[in-house]
């Protein structure tokens, strides 16, 4: 754009300190069950602030039930969970309300809703938390279009038009649409061809560095561990088997984490032709 | 978090400074958009080129770089010179990622008067009824071929889901309807008494109210209450199994979902209407005779005389032979409904309700098509 076509100002600030690596999301002892069933039984995990967390475990050992605690669809039965040092068990209504403003969720299936077009679906939460003008409320819904690369005649169509790819990606902006501190993804890139699983990993991996976002990604993904995640947490038997990055998650003697990071489906992935763990973006 | 500022001042060299300051984001978005406003004024009574200064800021987010590039880029495109300094690197990245020019406003389609959109309106809606009705008779065709493939034995008939249907719209609704039958004939007798007396005729009531159930109450209460209840879940039901491509599955497999769908529920209907219409006319009956014997003090005896004298085969055949065709229409409307579902939950709502709503209006005219019919054959 015509405005940095300069050179560099003299006053070039640094950047705020990051305050990477603090944790904005402490759970500690978390208890989930269903009826009998214990779902989580003393789960303990950490999110630190800036990364990009990988969930991954069998299907059904309760990732979707983890994130849905976090963000307080599910009730724990015992433990805590605290997310920027506040214990969301102990808020007041009123309280949890600003706490949620400051995080956005993509669903499984976008959950975008169903009568609303896209533009009013990513609007939606605008106009009920902020007090702006028709024409920059329209013109807020393009920027986030634009940043989740969707095109702009998309902005008038209904989700049950769209693909899933651009279900995920209408879903990302609403999630996007109040400038969250974390998002919570849930498969963001199951159902989607591998190119668009691959873009839709860019996308996430770029607005995390231009917005600073924390992530926490739920993920079947052998291409999305090894291209974007910081660190990886690995779910069974009700607790964390292991959190690390790649390369420590590959070297656990957990017999399922051992099929899973050294199977013959992470051995055709990305995972062996990329030494380490970590950015690739 | 705090609160942003702008300021406008003149620099040494004549050029206009901008300076930001504060927190700008989406928190206090009225604000911003407000300063943006004041500051692009500010700017347009300076000449001279302008500089936005942005090493106050304590945050920025998509909203506020938005709104640093939307006032940057205005007065760019009102022929001015501007630079930006002090961002940082993030900032400048930030500010790249939002830079977008927002398409010139599609003008919305404007109403040209009230007058011409009410034209607009009916004239819409006689099309739509116009549409209705030939989608009716199509589909009426689509199901009847479908009834004949059946009888000529070339489909199987799916006694499961028929009885399945069966019960859910027959034997489900029956306490329901009987009560509703049974309280309407109560008031209906004693609302008889009550003018017959001045008459001293109180025993006509039974005639009255014989006629009355047999020939079109007890039909007509059942058919409407049948049609918002099972029309409407068979509208939601299809509708949903649209809406998630359940439909297109059966087709793939081969299937026609209107022998699978539509001819079991269609038959379940056709079926249990006139078993409920006749209870309904019984339990009406019954309300009446109650209502006759304790308030309108007829005894058992005239009053059943009074009622074998008055109604014929005739009368209750009347009541019956219509039942059949109110269930065909209720079924044929719910399942046109059903598939019209596109897409959204909305959609599903309102065309449940539509279903409903043209139900029972369809039920009304079609029973006073067969008064007609009836009074000309003189039955
Ligand atoms: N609302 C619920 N009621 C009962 N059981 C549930 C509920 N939600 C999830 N479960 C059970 O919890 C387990 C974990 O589910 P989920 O978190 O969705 O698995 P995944 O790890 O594949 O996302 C599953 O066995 C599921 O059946
Ligand atoms: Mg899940």
């Amino acid at each position: 754009m015509s405005i940095f076509s300069r050179p560099a100002p003299a006053n070039e600030r640094p950047d705020p300190p990051p305050e990477l690596g603090l944790p904005i999301i402490e759970i500690r002892d978390l208890t989930v069950g269903f009826g009998e069933r214990l779902i989580m039984d003393g789960l303990e995990l950490d999110v630190r602030r800036g990364e990009i967390l990988g969930v991954v475990g069998a299907s059904g050992t309760g990732k979707s039930v983890l994130l849905r605690t976090i963000i307080g669809l599910v009730h724990q039965r015992k433990g805590r969970v605290r997310v920027f040092g506040h214990d969301m068990g102990q808020l007041t209504p009123q309280r949890r309300r600003l706490i949620e403003r400051r995080w956005g969720v993509l669903f499984q299936h976008g959950a975008l809703f169903s009568s609303l077009t896209v533009k009013q679906n990513i609007q939606f939460p605008m106009r009920e938390y902020l007090d702006l003008s028709e024409s920059l409320l329209d013109e807020m819904a393009m920027v986030k279009l634009r940043l989740v690369g969707l095109k702009p005649e998309a902005a008038e169509r209904f989700p049950s038009e769209l693909s899933g790819g651009m279900i995920k990606r209408a879903a990302l902006a609403r999630a996007l649409a109040l400038d969250p501190e974390i998002v919570f993804l849930d498969e963001p890139t199951s159902g989607l061809d591998p190119i668009g699983a691959a873009d839709f990993d860019e996308l996430i991996a770029t607005l995390q560095k231009t917005l600073g976002l924390t992530v926490f990604m739920v993920t079947h993904d052998l291409d999305s561990l090894a291209g974007i995640c910081d660190r990886i947490a690995a779910l069974g038997d009700g607790r964390v088997l292991h959190t690390g990055p790649l390369d420590e998650m590959k070297k656990q003697s957990h017999p399922w984490l051992q099929a899973y990071f050294n199977g013959p489906r992470a051995r055709a992935s990305h995972f062996y032709t990329q030494p380490a763990g970590g950015r690739t973006t | 978090m705090a609160i942003p500022h702008a300021q406008f001042a003149k620099g040494e060299a004549g050029e206009g400074i901008i300076r930001l300051d504060g927190s700008w984001d989406a928190a206090h978005g009225d604000a911003l958009e407000r300063l943006v406003a004041e500051m692009g004024e500010a700017a347009a009574h300076h000449d001279g080129a302008l500089v936005v200064i942005l090493d106050r800021l304590v945050s920025l987010d998509t909203l506020g770089a938005y709104l640093v590039f939307r006032l940057c880029s205005r007065l760019a495109e009102a022929g001015r010179s501007v630079r930006l300094e002090g961002a940082t690197e993030s900032q400048k990245i930030l500010i790249e990622e939002v830079s977008f020019a927002p398409p010139p406003a599609a003008g919305d389609r404007r109403s040209l008067a009230p007058a011409y959109d009410m034209l607009s309106d009916v004239g819409e809606a006689v099309v739509d009824a116009g549409r209705d009705l030939s989608n009716g008779v199509a589909f009426f065709g689509a199901v009847v071929a479908a009834f004949g493939r059946l009888l000529t034995g070339r489909t199987r008939l799916r006694i499961a889901s028929v009885v399945t249907q069966l019960e859910r719209v027959g034997l489900r609704s029956v306490p329901i309807i009987m009560l509703i039958s049974f309280l309407v004939g109560a008031i209906i007798a004693q609302q008889s008494i009550f003018q017959l007396r001045t008459f001293g005729t109180v025993q006509f009531v039974a005639d009255l109210l014989g006629i009355l159930v047999l020939r079109e109450l007890a039909v007509l209460l059942t058919a409407i209450m049948i049609a918002g209840r099972s029309g409407s879940s068979f509208t939601a039901e299809l509708g949903s199994m649209k809406m998630r491509e359940e439909v297109d599955a059966l087709q793939t497999m081969g299937l026609d979902p209107l022998e699978v769908l539509v001819v079991p529920r269609i038959l379940a209907l056709m079926i249990a209407l006139p078993l409920l219409t006749f209870l309904a006319a019984m339990a009406g009956i019954a309300g009446g005779a109650v209502v006759a014997f304790f308030y309108g003090g007829v005894s058992s005896d005239v009053f059943f005389s009074r009622l074998q004298n008055a109604i014929g085969l005739n009368t209750f055949m009347v009541g019956m032979i219509k039942a059949p065709f109110m269930a065909l229409v209720i079924g044929l409307i719910a399942c046109i409904e059903g598939f019209a579902v596109r897409g959204s939950a909305e959609s599903l709502g309102s065309h449940t309700t539509a279903s409903v709503v043209k139900s029972i209006f369809v039920v009304i005219v079609v029973d006073g098509m067969f008064a007609m019919f009836f009074a000309a054959i003189n039955y």
